[in-house]
């Protein structure tokens, strides 16, 4: 009853910016319940793949690693969690960036061709893979810069803006390559991939550091406020005072930055970078991942966790159909109606005409009763 | 009179006939042939087309290069060129796709102009083009299969990493594959996942199959590509075994990667996908320019590797 009465008197304004969906576990069961939804579609996917394969829980310590399609959920989410975040951070500004799988790559093709010349006895300090790394999450961030320049600067509208990284980044990736897939030995970029910290594979610290990071930084500062009301009315932002130029160049060096981190850790499982293949399609997943995380495409409001929660949901979804005996040609309908049901799930309408569906039934209950 | 204008057109026939026979003597020297690729999407597509300019190089073909760089417009226009201006004796196509080929397939034989296909199918009749040089991938499962049965002898629960999905390289290979290990009964695939032709996929694929199943069981890999199978050979190190010995590592294309591997005994056969296939489709032109009748698919067959000297030994 308190409840309604708080409802009533501070109505749902969508187009105020505010803290509603912010992840708190304390707001799971009361409000706006779109984080409950999503908990509970990856809990059900979760058991799902544990009726398929009745070892999906069993994790096992072989080799000082842990072992078991739990974990390799958890590994092969995590560069699509990263990408997700800075996705996250970009369609709330009502943006879109595409070219992430293409800066994987790029980032990924980086990483080779510099650490090949540490390795073939090259002295100079650049090659050296700390620097290697950083020099390759450097070209992400100019790639974002790029993009948020064409987004920011010249208005350009995201989706196309990004597309032209997205198609010409794979080309800069071959050029960088010369054509080529590297590989590489280096135990440094190869640990981005491969390496464990108490038996848990390295890439999901990094992951959940970047999530860490990010959210504090957006919001135990006023930038979360700042990115939602750029996402939601631009116009009347900049008239408040906010800089809007500065906070989409912002969000998608973010973008950039993650996806080099990203493209770091897919080369590094592999110690190979493939400037055909690295990240190809996942800025699809990535945006998958926000949408099922609730965050709108229109921009606004947005939630880092639920979009690493949806990075989770597709991972565990992949992973379930690579062990189930589903023949391979019926993956993709198959992900596609899972995804379809998830959102589904979380959609208030639906849910709201599956409950006028029964109505009559009810009725009709009534009447023979 | 009658007897005279035979006579001329007899000399006329045979002077042409000898000119044909002059012209395309041998491996084709002097001919010239316009080349349209695909692109360079791959390491294998670049040794590809390496592998044809070598060749032409080496019968003395003047051959007239066009990187269509993924687009079926840009092959066309290419081939509508040569056409048009009608300085090549024949033309070598590598389509990027199967279909939308007939008109431009007819102008060239309207032209006079003979089309070898290669690589990958058309779906234009038959009649439009001489013959069609392509790697025959059920061979390649065939030829896989029976290593896989030999090393085992006949005993073997495999993984299976299946190539994308609908291409004619994955469904091939499976066909090759398993008609020969339906042959025996000790032979099964115990799980079967596409991994896109991909390494990073292979690996994932093999990590699940890693949980999933009792790795003690699984006693061999079979991928469609050698990228996953390299993928596949870390997610088995991952996991604590020996790849190449706890699992055996079997796969197709012989790319240079998996030649390390199969030296350091972590994979143990592949089956090369050739792409040599300039000197049969070079082979063709002479033929039918000399107005011979061909069949319309002359298949390259590879050979099995294990390691490294045998292929250096055949690719000198």
């Amino acid at each position: 009853m308190v409840e309604m009465e708080k409802q009533v008197l501070t109505p749902v304004n969508e187009n105020k910016p505010q803290r509603a969906t912010n992840f708190k576990w304390r707001n799971i069961f009361r409000g706006d319940n779109r984080a409950l939804w999503t908990i509970l579609a990856l809990i059900i996917i979760l058991l799902v793949d544990r009726m398929v394969s009745p070892t999906f829980f069993t994790v096992r310590m072989v080799n000082g690693r842990l072992t078991g399609s739990l974990i390799n959920t958890l590994d092969g989410a995590a560069p699509i969690m990263l990408l997700s975040i800075g996705m996250t951070l970009v369609i709330a500004t009502k943006g879109v960036d595409l070219s992430v799988g293409a800066v994987m790559a790029i980032c990924a093709a980086v990483s080779a061709v510099l650490i090949n010349r540490h390795e073939a006895g090259s002295d100079n300090i650049l090659y050296y893979p700390g620097f290697v790394i950083a020099i390759a999450i450097l070209v992400g961030a100019l790639c974002g810069l790029w993009n948020g320049i064409l987004v920011a600067l010249f208005d350009i509208q995201p989706i196309i803006a990004t597309l032209i990284l997205m198609v010409a980044g794979r080309g800069i990736a071959q050029m960088i390559t010369d054509g080529q897939s590297p590989t590489y030995t280096d135990e440094t970029l190869a640990y981005m991939g491969q390496g464990t910290i108490f038996g848990m594979p390295f890439p999901v610290y990094v992951a959940a550091i970047a999530l860490v990071v990010v959210y504090l930084l957006v919001r135990r500062t006023a930038l979360g406020l700042l990115i939602e009301s750029v996402g939601i009315n631009a116009k009347a932002s900049h008239y408040t005072g906010v800089n809007a130029t500065v906070i989409k160049l912002f969000v998608y060096i973010i973008s950039g930055i993650c996806a080099a981190i990203a493209g770091l850790i897919v080369a590094g499982e592999n110690t190979y970078a493939d400037p055909h293949t690295a990240g190809l399609w996942s800025e699809l997943d990535a945006i998958v991942a926000v949408v099922i995380g609730g965050t709108l495409l229109s921009g606004g409001r947005f939630s880092l966790v639920l979009s690493a929660l949806g990075a989770l949901i597709i991972q565990s979804l992949r992973i379930g159909l690579y062990i189930s005996d589903l023949h391979p040609n019926a993956n993709l309908v198959v992900k596609a109606i899972v995804i379809l049901l998830v959102l589904l799930l979380q959609s208030k309408e639906f849910k709201q005409a599956v409950g006028r569906l029964f109505k009559p039934v009810l009725k009709l209950r009534a009447v023979f009763k | 009179m009658k007897l005279v204008k035979f006579c001329l057109l007899l000399a006329l026939m045979v002077t042409f006939v000898g000119a044909v026979n002059v012209k395309a003597q041998d491996g084709g020297e002097g001919l010239t042939i316009g080349f349209s690729q695909i692109g360079s999407e791959s390491a294998w597509r670049t040794s590809f087309t390496d592998a044809v300019k070598a060749e032409a190089e080496a019968r003395g073909i003047n051959l007239l290069f066009s990187d269509a760089q993924q687009q079926q417009e840009n092959q066309i226009a290419a081939m509508r060129a040569w056409i048009a201006q009608g300085d090549v004796d024949a033309i070598i196509l590598a389509p990027v796709v199967e279909s939308g080929w007939d008109d431009v397939l007819q102008e060239a034989q309207d032209a006079g102009i003979p089309v070898v296909i290669v690589d990958r199918n058309v779906d234009s009749d038959p009649s439009l083009y001489v013959t069609r040089v392509s790697s025959d991938f059920v061979h390649e499962g065939r030829l896989a299969a029976a290593w896989l049965v030999q090393a085992t002898s006949g005993q073997c629960n495999i993984v299976e990493l299946q190539g994308t999905v609908g291409s004619a390289a994955a469904n091939d290979r499976m066909t090759g594959f398993n008609e020969v290990i339906a042959l025996f009964p000790g032979m099964q695939i115990i799980a079967s996942e596409t991994g896109d032709f991909v390494r990073a996929q292979g690996k994932q694929v093999m990590e699940s199959f890693l949980s999933s199943e009792d790795p003690a069981n699984i006693c061999a890999v079979w991928a469609h590509n050698d990228d996953m199978a390299i993928g596949a050979i870390e997610a088995i190190k991952e996991a604590g075994l020996v790849p190449g010995t706890d699992i055996l590592v079997v796969s197709v294309d012989a790319i240079p990667d998996i030649f390390d591997s199969l030296d350091a005994g972590e994979a143990n056969a592949t089956v090369e996908l050739s792409p040599f296939m300039g000197g049969p489709a070079f082979d063709a032109v002479v033929a039918t320019l000399n107005g011979e009748e061909l069949p319309k698919w002359i298949p390259v067959a590879g050979k099995l590797y294990t390691n490294r000297a045998d292929y250096d030994a055949d690719h000198q």
